[in-house]
Formats: structure tokens, sequence, C-alpha cells
């Protein structure tokens, strides 16, 4: 696809001018990297680094039966939210796949902010509207009022600190607040996609060139980084965080993706319910994560095999993984194969190597907060 | 401005050939590393290895993807850069002299008529990056 048909982010540009590497993301021209894969990496792991991700989608449910839709199509508990905090979730499928994976914010006692992929966003507003017909909640696909950064590393908080009075060391994980930046309204959550710790902020799109310099101006002296598409899916893969199209689909069942802790069955009837309770009885397939135990990089595809070299399941998505140094992965495999501990083979091209299934995530933080 | 230097011939896959007589030296362009990002792991053939032209001959890895490396001319492979196995990033950072991957003594080579100069390379990117 040419890049001129492509979306473009408010930042754009400043990605061209930096000279950015560039992809089409899910219909988006964004930056792969801006330099090297692995300083942008490290910066999330050791100081901080910012990145654009305004390709995100934004969808607002409200009005008195707002809870009642999002209680239907998703199957975390909606009502569990309080105001100011956010919750993961995903649109589930009458099968128990998902339609996509998602935050849910919770504005306002009846007010919710849904942030989708950005591949999936109309799907996903076609999907909700189809089914509000039942509730007639007030829905609207509001992306294009957003722009969103993503300020993540454990100096972000001072990097905050430093332009702001905002009150961001205390905010909890997955909570936000609604306040002003460098004179531009804010929302702030404590949130990210990288397993360090880090905040996430929707503006509006034409204040986001200047709160982007502005804190890569106030990040220097903390070591900041631009960080671009590279280095977000290798720090979300060392975190075992899913990646719609590869860990999560519609033909994939929530449950088998090892979401159980946002499956709450209890809350009442919603779509897909019948198919996940059907799936965690008799589970087809688990999805794990591994290291290799021979070297070799497993990749999304790549074949598994059990000890009798018989393909039973595929990689999802792998690397080497730049903080821990050792080539790490994730796959789907036979529930007998899923255990830590459980060793099967890898199809890398030619070799079949040896591999061992681990507890994720493969990087873990701390948190105080 | 071209990163592309002139004395080499060049690939629709992104490799350079640089030839000498019968012998030639093989590596991937800086269009090439730059697309892949930091280069983390080189698969090569062993000293000895009849390639052909268009033959798949290893695979480079960088954080974010893999590529196949692919033979721009037909011989038997004479060395390999084995200073990869340790600093595989020297690709991104000298790919048309420190980062070369193997050099092959040519069995055909008229094949080199077949290959791309430096203008056709960069015309080439363009065309394919647009």
């Amino acid at each position: 696809m040419s890049s001129t048909t492509l979306n473009k982010t408010p930042l754009h540009d400043w990605h061209l001018q930096s000279g950015a590497f560039m992809t089409d993301f899910g219909g988006w021209h964004l930056p792969v990297r801006y330099q090297s894969d692995k300083i942008e990496h490290q910066a999330v792991r050791e100081t901080v680094g910012l990145f654009d991700v305004s390709h995100m989608g934004e969808l607002l449910v409200e009005g008195t039966r707002a809870v009642d839709l999002l209680q239907y199509t998703t199957c975390n508990d909606i009502s569990k939210i309080p105001v100011g905090a956010a919750r993961y979730n995903a649109l589930t499928t009458p099968e128990g796949g998902a339609w996509d994976d998602l935050l849910v914010y919770r504005l306002a006692e009846e007010r919710y902010l849904l942030v989708v992929n950005a591949a999936n966003q109309d799907r996903d507003f076609n999907w909700l509207q189809e089914q509000n017909s039942q509730f007639g909640a007030s829905l609207h696909n509001v992306g294009s009022n957003y722009a969103l950064l993503a300020l993540q590393g454990p100096l972000a908080a001072d990097v905050l600190e430093s332009i702001s009075d905002l009150s961001v060391r205390d905010l909890r994980y997955y909570r936000f607040l609604e306040g002003e930046l460098l004179g531009c309204p804010v929302l702030l959550s404590r949130t990210g996609y990288t397993a360090s710790d880090g905040f996430e902020l929707y503006l509006s799109p034409q204040h986001a060139e200047t709160i982007w310099t502005k804190l890569l101006e106030a990040g220097v002296s903390f070591g900041i980084k631009p960080c671009g598409l590279s280095a977000r899916d290798s720090l979300r893969l060392e975190g075992g965080l899913h990646l719609y199209g590869h860990e999560l689909d519609q033909d994939i069942s929530l449950y088998e993706a090892g979401l159980d802790w946002i499956i709450k069955p209890e809350k009442g009837d919603f779509v897909g319910k019948e198919a996940l309770l059907r799936s965690r009885e008799n589970p087809q397939r688990r999805l794990v994560g591994f290291q290799m135990q021979e070297f070799g990089i497993p990749r999304h595809g790549f074949p598994v095999l059990n000890q009798e070299e018989q393909t039973v399941g595929s990689v999802t998505s792998g690397l080497l993984s730049p903080t821990l140094n050792t080539p790490i992965g994730m796959a789907y495999v036979p529930t007998e194969l899923s255990k830590i501990g459980s060793t099967f083979l890898v199809q890398v091209r030619k070799r079949r190597l040896a591999a061992a299934v681990v507890a994720l995530p493969f990087y873990h933080i701390s948190r105080s907060t | 401005m071209s990163q592309t230097p002139s004395d080499l011939k060049y690939t629709r896959e992104h490799e350079w050939i640089r030839l000498d007589g019968n012998q030639a030296e093989i590596g991937i362009t800086f269009h090439a590393q730059k697309s892949l990002g930091d280069i983390v792991y080189v698969e090569l053939p062993s000293v000895g290895d009849e390639l052909e032209a268009g033959e798949e001959f290893g695979t480079i890895e960088s954080v974010k993807a893999v590529s196949s490396l692919f033979s721009p001319m037909s011989g038997k492979v004479t060395d390999i850069n084995s200073e990869l196995a340790d600093r595989p990033e020297t690709i991104n950072e000298d790919c048309y002299d420190e980062g070369w991957l193997i050099r092959v003594a040519l069995s055909e080579p008229d094949e080199q008529d077949n290959l791309l100069d430096d203008e056709e390379y960069d015309q080439f990117v363009l065309e394919e990056t647009d």
C-alpha cells in the first residue's frame, strides 16, 4: 500500500523529520524505530521512553444503558470498575473468541471510554452498534478526537513531575486522573503495554506535538528516547502481554489464551459465555511462554512438535529477548504440554530445537503502587 | 543522498556483491540492514558449500524480523565472516565492508549481467518502498 493512502497520527511529520523508519501497521503509517530497537527497548527498561500510539482507536459509550451494552458484549465485569479506573477486557465473539482486546476507562458513572486496536476499530464499532439495538446506549467512534502518547519506564514519573504539578507519583496502577499538562487538557493513566512502570496520556490531536516535544525536552536529563513499534513489541512480549492477531483472534478461545482472569461468568449473560464455559471444561490447547533450550529464534507461525515429532501447535510470537538476552516465545500447545517445565520442539526453518515451558511473564517488575 | 557504493552490484533481494575476477564478496545493503533494524543473529553456510544463483544461503535476524539471504551468483563458498557470530551488529555499523557475509569462488561469472548497478538498485528501492 502506498504510504500516501495510510492514516497518519498528528506526529507523522515529526516522525519523518526525525528520520524514523516507518511502516504500515493496521492501516497507519507509524515509526518502527528512530535509531535502534535495542536502545529504545533498553530505555524503557532502565530510564524512560516515549511512544506515539495515537493510532489506537477510542469508542465512547454513554447513558443509562451503557453498562448493560458493555456487560453483554465483553467478558469482564464492567460494574466493578470504579470511576477513575481502567480495566483490561475483551469484546467476545459468540464462539468465545475475541473481536478485540481493549481497555475500558470509567470516566463517569454512566460514561465509558473503550481503547481498541487500530486495525479492529471499525469492526468493533459496527459489532457494538449491532448489539446496541437491544440496549440503546449512546455509542460514538471518537478516535479522531484523541492523540495517545505512552511515557514508559522507571523514570516516567520523574519526567512528568518535572513539567507539571499533577500528583502523578501517587496515581495507582490502572487509575487515571484528568487535568492540565502545560495548559493542555489531558487524561493521564498509569497504564502501558511494556511491563515497565509508566503512563498513557490522552489528549487533543492539536496539542500532541507540543506535549510530545516538551516531554522529550524534559526527558533529556533522564535519558529519554522516542520509541517505535519494534520496541513496543519486544517489551510487551517480555511482559507476556497478548497481541491481537498473534495470541488473540476471533477463533482463539479467551480461556485458552490464558485470560481466565478477565472472564467473569458470574456477572450474568454475555456474548460467548456458553462457549467459554465449555472451553474451560475441556480446553484443547493453552497459550504458554517458552524458552529455547537449543539456540534458535522462534518466530510467529513456526510449528511446535511433540517428542514424537508430530506438529501439535504453533508459535504466536518470539524473539531474542533484549533484556534477558535469550530466545523466548509464546505458543499454543496441547493442554498436556502446557505445564511449566514441559518440553517440546520448535521447527526453526530446517532444524527442530528443544524448548521448555516457563512461567509468564518473562520479565516482571515489582510495583509499589 | 545515495548510500549505495558505485563499485558493487546488487540484487532485488537487497544483497550486494563485490567482484574481483572470479572471486566475490557478498553482503546485505544499507537499505536492507536499515529495514531489519538491530541485527542479532546470522546463520551462514559452511566453507566448501556450493551455491547456485538465487539459492538461499543463510538467514539474518533482527530484534523484529527474519530475512533469508539469497546468493547473487553461483559458486563455492571460500570464506565466511566468523566475526559476525559474536558481533552481528557489525552489519548495522558497516554493511559494505566489515559487515560482509561470505566470499565465493564464482563458477558462472557471466551471471553478473543479471545484477543491478547502484543506480538501478536505488531506483528499485524507491519503487519498492513507495
